[in-house]
């Protein structure tokens, strides 16, 4: 009897690990990405730490097909379409924009295929209109706002300066903040997207009177304000969440950020072993310090290979079950998914710091929020 | 709202209408004697712009960087004269706007080929980093205060160019009658090169005075040139005049929106809906202006009876 | 025959023969792209009785395109939440039935054109396209800024909206849909080249001062000509909204106003199929340029240019010589 069992086991074993060594053929991933354009240094970063973590695992059981969208909605919604209808992939992730997720992931999710976003979380994907096959495996918008507005109450400012590109992302943001924060707003400005002079702004918060500037500007919207702000001679101190201060930005708006305070759930000194792994990997693969959105795209890689050893995306629930497990070591330390397929995680305060290479880069200063569930989850009927 | 802060957005106004106007004036003086419409002229500002930060980035002078901007601009913009636009002078619009268009997709992708697809950055020479105090709290910083310096000795320039040299005569000529002209005895399609060339220069300059305040980058040409056609249209095509007021209209028109609009619609709405629709007024507000100039004067403000 | 007319029955034929062999072979992305070309064509075709009949270069017609892109996505949003669209003075509640939204997109449209037409046929050359880009823009601006609907995020349809006895899920029925108004709109618009109106058109276009002795208003003629070309790249956007189940301000912008010139000129302005086989030409390009070259746009480019300065009256114009089937 005992025999029996141990080789029923040993076969049910071997059965299931059959498919994943026997079916020659690999999973197919496919990565929509912004690779051209003034962007064109976030999708490289989202490429790069994806492609870190197969290359880390030494695994053939996926195929990464990578496509620009050149940060336009119509093209990434047309590179979809051929990546579902012609290449036939099983997973698609990579977008960085609100705008083009939302404009892929609904429709993608609907025909069947998972989307795994390592950057961007709309509340309309968050709260009433979840789906069982999109994963969030970055943050839902809210939350870094969120935090940064419990870092100004710490930090004790009374009078905010607020400002963001005039979209929803840049809205949410703002809100966000508003939502914590317990001061003033001294004023609230929306500017045009992808603006590039910022002279105007500079001006109202040199007049403002302001304790302090709170902005989002992620990319080159960032380093140009940044380089601005520095020669403007205006001294109000800054902060905001990370997308204006992380290791794309550092390098060209150069030592004025330095002692800036932003709100992030991963950074490149958190102490735990994949961080480590991830950190020096990257660095000795691309000779740069990696990005938060580098450690996005390389917890979406080995979430899914983690759920690989338990199910295969052909069978849809399985998979699906093995995706929410999140049976992966994520470099940001303690990672679980919530009822709407969210991050729970911590969340913490950085700033900017020169080390003595002369590399400028952020490192933790406090955690602000103990795993921090989004606020749009109770909407989510799933 | 303070007389300090309008003052330093009056500069601000002053600096974005001048760098409009370098751009503006290739343009316009392009259409104005040759009769093309010229989309391509963006990528001559993006040309200007890389070489500025290819030659300052490698000499470590940000005058020669400068330099370099101008004549980068110029040598491509004499080139694309020679081979391309020459062709285009006797077509109609439509065939000129395929046609640039064209150009900017090659020289566009031809430089993303060159330098990469990430944006590169310059740093403000130290000499013209932070600010100038003008005194009773105004300060404004150095850089931004050296763009309108060169702007304005540019738009000078051109005054007397036009109206005093040689060339300046065989530009007027050509613009109210191209015929006759030719029939003087000038060589037109030297003429046609050599304001070609110096349209292009000054894009060229304008980008890369732009590129150390914002970003070097593929494709940073084409939101500046649908503002110089705006600007161009405004003024009356062909008349640099022109060009010099549509920019600072459109300059002032632009920064100004955008500081007062906001506070004058939060005096009768509440404010969470006040900015938002004042910030997307401020960013029409420009076109608005052009459609009323348009319906008004139908040739722009100092568009001849062409 | 002549040799034009026999170049567009090819042309509609081939069309047609591409996705139905697609289907069959199981390769529904090719049926996509085919659909892709008839709505662009579409646009194309609306763009063109301004243009090449008109005269009239406008380059602000992704304002039409995109008006009719939101009157998909703003009452399709609305059906999908069971939110109404308006409820005062009366209710108006969303709907997600094709041949509603295109009554719709073609009315909106149309009303659009009217009013930009009225203020910029006052100018003319230059000044004209302009302000027609001015009034592009400012749509553009608008859409932005209007986060009922997205703002810059858009507004994304989960399901295809429905037209009564298809499935217009299916890739083929839905080709079968766009390609029938492509066709429609190509007969439209040769009976309007033909008719008494097209004719006085041509004249006022070739000689202005002639046609205004004998009593023809040429503005009147222009604005009707003007939102009949409107309407008609409305409908376009409505059905391109529904390809990709998505509306965004990318729209309105004025590239894609600039893209659908293209499809014209790359045709042949005024060449009745002109729009379709610049739109054919265009995606070809995209895809087997796509394939083989990360920089294929400078390609596009190259091939353009050549086109422009050898080829004079665009791809129709090439394969047909000079004469022209309206004319």
């Amino acid at each position: 009897m005992k025999l029996k069992t141990l080789a029923l086991a040993a076969s049910a074993t071997l059965m299931a690990a059959g498919p994943a060594f026997a079916a020659g053929h690999a999973i197919k991933v496919g990565m929509i990405t912004t690779l051209s354009g003034s962007a064109a240094g976030l999708g490289a970063e989202i490429r790069d730490g994806f492609q870190l973590a197969l290359d880390q695992a030494g695994s053939d059981a996926i195929e990464l097909i990578v496509k620009d969208d050149a940060r336009k909605p119509d093209v990434a919604v047309s590179v979809a379409d051929e990546m579902i209808q012609s290449d036939k992939v099983d997973i698609m992730t990579g977008i960085i924009w609100s705008n083009l997720l939302l404009a892929v992931a609904p429709n993608a999710v609907r025909q069947g295929t998972f989307y795994l976003s390592p950057n961007a979380g709309p509340s309309a994907l968050a709260g009433k209109g979840c789906h069982e096959n999109y994963f969030n495996v970055s943050w839902q918008n809210d939350m870094l706002p969120e935090a940064s507005g419990e870092y100004a109450n710490t930090a004790g400012y009374k009078n905010v300066f607020l400002m963001a590109p005039n979209y929803p992302a840049g809205k949410d943001m703002v809100a966000g903040f508003q939502r914590t924060f317990k001061g003033e707003s001294a004023a609230v400005v929306f500017t045009k997207l992808g603006q590039k002079d910022y002279a105007a702004e500079i001006a109202q918060i040199r007049a403002s009177g302001a304790d302090a500037v709170y902005y989002f500007l992620p990319g080159g919207m960032g380093i140009a304000f940044g380089k601005q702000f520095a020669q403007s001679g205006v001294d109000t101190p800054r902060f905001g969440p990370v997308f204006s201060f992380d290791q794309t930005i550092l390098p060209a708006v150069g030592d004025s950020a330095i002692g800036i305070h932003n709100t992030t759930q991963w950074s490149n000194g958190l102490n735990n072993a994949a961080n480590k792994k991830f950190v020096e990997g990257y660095q000795a693969a691309y000779g740069r310090l990696p990005s938060f959105y580098a450690s996005q795209a390389y917890d979406t890689a080995n979430l899914i290979l983690g759920a690989l050893k338990t199910a295969k995306p052909a069978d849809k629930d399985a998979f699906r079950e093995a995706l929410r497990a999140a049976n992966f070591d994520s470099v940001r330390g303690d990672f679980s998914f919530g009822n709407n397929h969210h991050p729970i995680h911590d969340i913490y305060v950085q700033k900017v710091v020169k080390r003595d290479d002369g590399t400028l880069t952020n490192e933790v200063v406090a955690k602000v929020v103990d795993d921090m569930v989004d606020s749009h989850a109770a909407n989510c009927k799933m | 709202m303070s007389t300090v802060l309008i003052l330093e957005q009056a500069l601000n106004g002053l600096q974005f209408g001048v760098m409009l106007f370098m751009m503006s004036a290739g343009l316009t003086l392009v259409f104005g004697v040759m009769g093309l419409i010229n989309l391509a002229h963006g990528s001559l500002y993006m040309i200007g712009a890389f070489a500025a930060a290819v030659v300052a980035t490698w000499t470590g002078s940000f005058m020669l960087g400068l330099i370099a901007s101008l004549a980068a601009a110029a040598a491509m913009g004499a080139l694309i004269e020679l081979v391309v636009i020459r062709r285009l002078y006797d077509r109609d619009h439509l065939d000129q706007v395929l046609a640039t268009f064209a150009l900017i997709l090659i020289l566009s992708e031809g430089t993303r080929y060159t330098f990469g697809s990430l944006p590169l950055y310059l740093n403000t020479p130290g000499w013209l980093s932070g600010v100038f105090d003008f005194g009773g709290g105004l300060v404004y910083p150095k850089y931004r205060l050296a763009i309108i310096f060169v702007g304005l000795i540019i738009a000078a320039g051109l005054f007397l160019l036009i109206a005093k040299t040689r060339l300046g005569i065989r530009i007027r000529a050509g613009e109210s009658d191209r015929e006759m002209i030719a029939a003087l005895g000038v060589d037109i399609s030297k003429l046609y090169t050599i304001i070609f060339a110096l349209g292009a220069s000054l894009a060229g300059l304008a980008g890369a005075m732009v590129g150390v305040l914002e970003s070097v980058e593929v494709g940073m040409g084409e939101p500046v040139l649908i503002l110089a056609f705006v600007v161009i249209v405004i003024g009356g095509i062909g008349s640099i005049k022109g060009a010099l007021i549509g920019s600072l209209l459109v300059g002032m028109t632009d920064t100004m929106g955008r500081v007062l609009l906001p506070p004058l619609f939060s005096q009768f709405m509440p404010p969470v809906d006040a900015v938002p629709v004042a910030s997307a007024l401020a960013s029409m507000s420009i076109y608005i202006l052009m459609a009323i100039v348009l319906i008004v004067r139908p040739a722009g403000l100092f568009g001849g009876a062409k | 025959m002549s040799r034009e007319t026999l170049i567009n029955i090819a042309l509609a034929a081939i069309l047609l023969a591409v996705p139905i062999w697609a289907h069959f072979a199981d390769e529904p992305f090719i049926i996509t792209l085919s659909t892709k070309v008839a709505i662009l064509a579409l646009a194309g075709v609306g763009l063109n009785l301004a243009l090449g009949l008109g005269g009239l270069v406008s380059f602000g017609h992704a304002a039409y395109f995109g008006i009719g892109g939101y009157a998909m996505g703003i009452l399709a949003s609305h059906a999908q939440d069971y939110t109404p669209f308006m409820e005062w003075p009366f209710v108006i509640e969303g709907t997600n039935q094709m041949p509603i939204i295109w009554l719709v997109a073609v009315v909106m449209s149309g009303l659009a054109a009217l009013a930009i037409g009225a203020l910029s046929l006052r100018t003319s050359g230059i000044f004209f396209i302009m302000i027609t880009l001015a009034f592009g823009q400012m749509f553009y601006y608008f859409a932005i800024s209007w986060t009922a609907y997205g703002g810059e995020d858009g507004v994304s349809i989960y399901v295809r909206n429905e037209f009564p006895g298809l499935n217009t899920l299916d890739a083929i029925q839905f080709f079968a849909l766009a390609f029938t108004a492509l066709m429609l709109a190509l007969i439209f618009s040769s009976r309007i080249a033909k008719s008494r109106f097209g004719l006085a058109l041509t004249a006022a276009r070739q000689a202005e001062q002639r046609v205004e002795t004998v009593g023809i208003k040429p503005f009147q003629l222009r604005l009707t000509v003007f939102v009949i070309s409107g309407m008609i790249t409305g409908l376009a956007g409505a059905l391109m909204a529904d390809l990709n189940r998505f509306v965004s301000p990318v729209m309105l912008s004025w590239q894609t106003s600039g893209e659908i010139m293209i499809f014209v000129i790359l045709g042949g302005v005024a060449r009745l199929f002109g729009p379709v086989a610049g739109a054919a030409m265009f995606i070809l390009m995209e895809h087997i340029l796509g394939g083989f070259s990360e920089f294929w746009h400078g390609w596009l480019g190259l091939v353009l240019l050549l086109i422009v300065l050898f080829a004079r009256g665009g791809l129709i114009g090439v394969l047909a010589g000079k004469e022209k089937a309206d004319g």
